[in-house]
């Protein structure tokens, strides 16, 4: 970006630092990525100890029907359940499997999205006009029925979830990439690149696709919370990942039985849905607003 | 005009082209087996299950196959392999309810979305457009069917808000106008849950799109020749920020049709979501693939109609 009164004495920085800059200035955003973080090593090191065999805080597995559908106390912080078991450690196992589904299941809509997109974007013409007439037909359809659909006839497996979770949710990460692609396609360097004899792949991948990098992240974070949202949403349905297993929407479908009695089996799987997919969601906001060059333009 | 909606219409025969066959192919290709009993049930003889080949054409190579249920389809001779009803029926007898509590929960995300977003535009920067925008993460965030137990016991306790079924069973009202509101009055709980994230969504759109007007140069001119700051935001940014709106209508339908089937699931509402959830419930197949292509083909339509009141509404937009 050509600036017409140059900063004195100053090394002009580079668009990477001023949006880590302009992302460190953020306070909610930081906040965010703090909660993410949070979340990540609590998932993590839940895994490790279970790993290791060390049942910690307790085991979420672990029934104990003279201690069931207990309020909150010093010993269960957040209740048990109707087969006594610890909400807190089946929370803490949820995490793991949310954040597990909503990692793994954006990178399989990213890798297909990005090559999707990429490859409307840099041929253009009539491969670009079919696939972006699937991609039209694929976004008419409701998503959520769709991923439950096809999970009920695959069957719910926590593998399954993610893989139909990513088929089903590429179409506006292909939009995005497809947009970047058509402009960055005209760019001097990519001209130089063709005229340099550099084959498809290579110009796609090596050239155009780090300069597309900034939006393609931001979709990224924020296809996090929709894949953890829908995840909550099948277990919730039963077409989730299968008990005794426990995810944050299965200890709420568990628990609406006994809704009257124990508002702790709802209130805190919600909570920690709510928390998790508010935390992506604000550090993805924040993120497009750090990347985003048309705010430097005022 | 009449040229552009033909081009549209036509544009739409090829997507919804697509969309046969992506509903077809979800149900064909997924490894699991189409039989309502399992595959390898053991008290199904062989007999039973070529019968039930036979009769649903899975026997038949795949573009056969493709062509039977397309054409069953569009006869209405497709049958449910649950009750053998034509599935065709059994969606047009849902359909009013499901356009009821879509078509609510689409024009209160469109509203109060629109109130949000121009709140938060009008105080961009400050504290009310900070809380608004968290405010909307925190509506996006929600999930549908937590809030929907919370807020159902808390209203069955503290109110007289119905939480089941579309009216009130067992009343007979004397005239037209208040069985209609009965019915309003059911949809209104299920209805205002599903909008939740529509309005979130709606008002992050609306509030972008008034920023950017904000900074065209005729908003300038306006302030210059000393316009009333009022005027200049509601009389002049407002009216051309209201693309969102229509836009809206195409990219919210989808989300809304796919929260239904939860929410219809817990409110115990006859729509085509609780349909498809029965239906995946007894993996009755034909019924999955015509309400995929249905409800792909309402939204389809739903776009359609969003772009022809585009060019109504906003007279830059040129139809070609």
């Amino acid at each position: 970006m050509i600036t017409t009164t140059p900063e004195p004495l100053e090394v002009a920085a580079s668009p990477m630092e001023r949006s880590l800059r302009r992302f460190r200035a953020n306070k909610i955003g930081l906040c965010a990525l703090g909660m993410v973080g949070l979340l990540a090593v609590s998932a993590v090191a839940f895994f490790v100890l279970d790993v290791l065999g060390i049942p910690w805080p307790m085991d979420p597995d672990a029934t104990d029907l003279e201690r069931k559908l207990l309020p909150p106390n010093p010993v269960n912080w957040l209740g048990t359940d109707n087969l006594g078991r610890d909400v807190f450690s089946r929370l803490l196992n949820g995490a793991y499997i949310s954040l597990t589904v909503g990692f793994v299941a954006v990178f399989v809509s990213l890798s297909i999205g990005v090559t999707v997109g990429a490859v409307a974007g840099y041929f253009g013409k009539w491969v670009d006009n079919l696939i972006m007439r699937m991609v039209d037909a694929v976004m008419c359809f409701p998503t959520f029925f769709l991923i439950l659909t096809a999970v009920a006839l695959v069957g719910p497996s926590i593998f399954n979830i993610i893989i139909v979770i990513g088929l089903v949710s590429w179409t506006g990460t292909a939009r995005l990439v497809r947009a970047e692609f058509l402009t960055l396609r005209e760019s001097a360097y990519v001209q130089a690149a063709r005229a340099l004899g550099q084959r498809g792949p290579k110009i796609i991948f090596r050239h155009m696709l780090p300069n597309a990098a900034a939006p393609i992240l931001v979709t990224a974070v924020l296809g996090v919370p929709e894949a953890i949202l829908a995840e909550a949403g099948l277990s919730f349905l039963g077409f989730g990942v299968q008990p005794p297993q426990a995810t944050w929407g299965n200890i709420i479908a568990d628990g609406k039985t006994y809704i009257l009695d124990a508002w702790w089996l709802i209130l805190f799987p919600g909570l920690a849905i709510l928390i998790a997919a508010l935390s992506f969601y604000l550090t993805g906001d924040a993120l497009r607003q750090a990347v985003e060059t048309r705010s430097e333009r005022q | 005009m009449t040229v552009f909606i033909i081009r549209r219409l036509l544009a739409s025969i090829v997507l919804l082209f697509f969309i046969s066959l992506i509903s077809f192919f979800i149900i064909t290709l997924t490894p699991g087996s189409p039989y309502p009993w399992g595959e390898l049930n053991p008290k199904v003889s062989e007999d039973v299950k070529r019968v039930f080949r036979e009769k649903f054409h899975l026997d038949k190579p795949l573009h056969e196959q493709y062509g039977f249920i397309m054409r069953d389809l569009f006869t209405g001779e497709l049958r449910s392999i649950k009750d053998e009803r034509p599935v065709l029926a059994k969606i047009a007898e849902r359909l009013p309810a499901t356009l009821a509590l879509n078509l609510g929960a689409l024009a209160l995300s469109l509203s109060f979305g629109l109130l949000l977003g121009v709140y938060g535009a009008r105080h961009a920067g400050r504290p009310p457009d900070v809380i608004t925008s968290i405010l909307a993460f925190v509506f996006i965030a929600l999930p549908g069917f937590w809030v929907s137990y919370l807020l159902a016991i808390g209203l069955v306790n503290y109110g007289a808000v119905p939480i089941l079924g579309t009216h009130t069973i067992g009343v007979t009202f004397s005239n037209g106008l208040e069985a209609f509101l009965d019915r309003w009055w059911h949809v209104m709980l299920p209805a205002s849950i599903l909008a939740i994230g529509g309005v979130a969504v709606q008002s992050r759109f609306i509030r972008a799109s008034m920023i950017e007007t904000l900074r065209e140069d005729y908003i300038r001119t306006a302030r210059a020749k000393g316009l009333d700051e009022n005027a200049v935001f509601y009389r002049h940014a407002l009216r051309n920020s209201v693309r969102p709106l229509i836009t809206g209508i195409g990219m919210l339908l989808p989300a809304l049709i796919g929260g239904a089937v939860i929410i219809e699931n817990i409110f115990a509402y006859p729509g085509m979501g609780r349909l498809g959830y029965e239906a995946v419930l007894e993996r009755d197949y034909p019924t999955l693939v015509a309400l995929n292509f249905v409800t792909a083909a309402l939204v389809l339509f739903g776009n359609l109609l969003a772009d022809v009141l585009y060019a109504v509404v906003d007279p830059r937009v040129r139809l070609e």
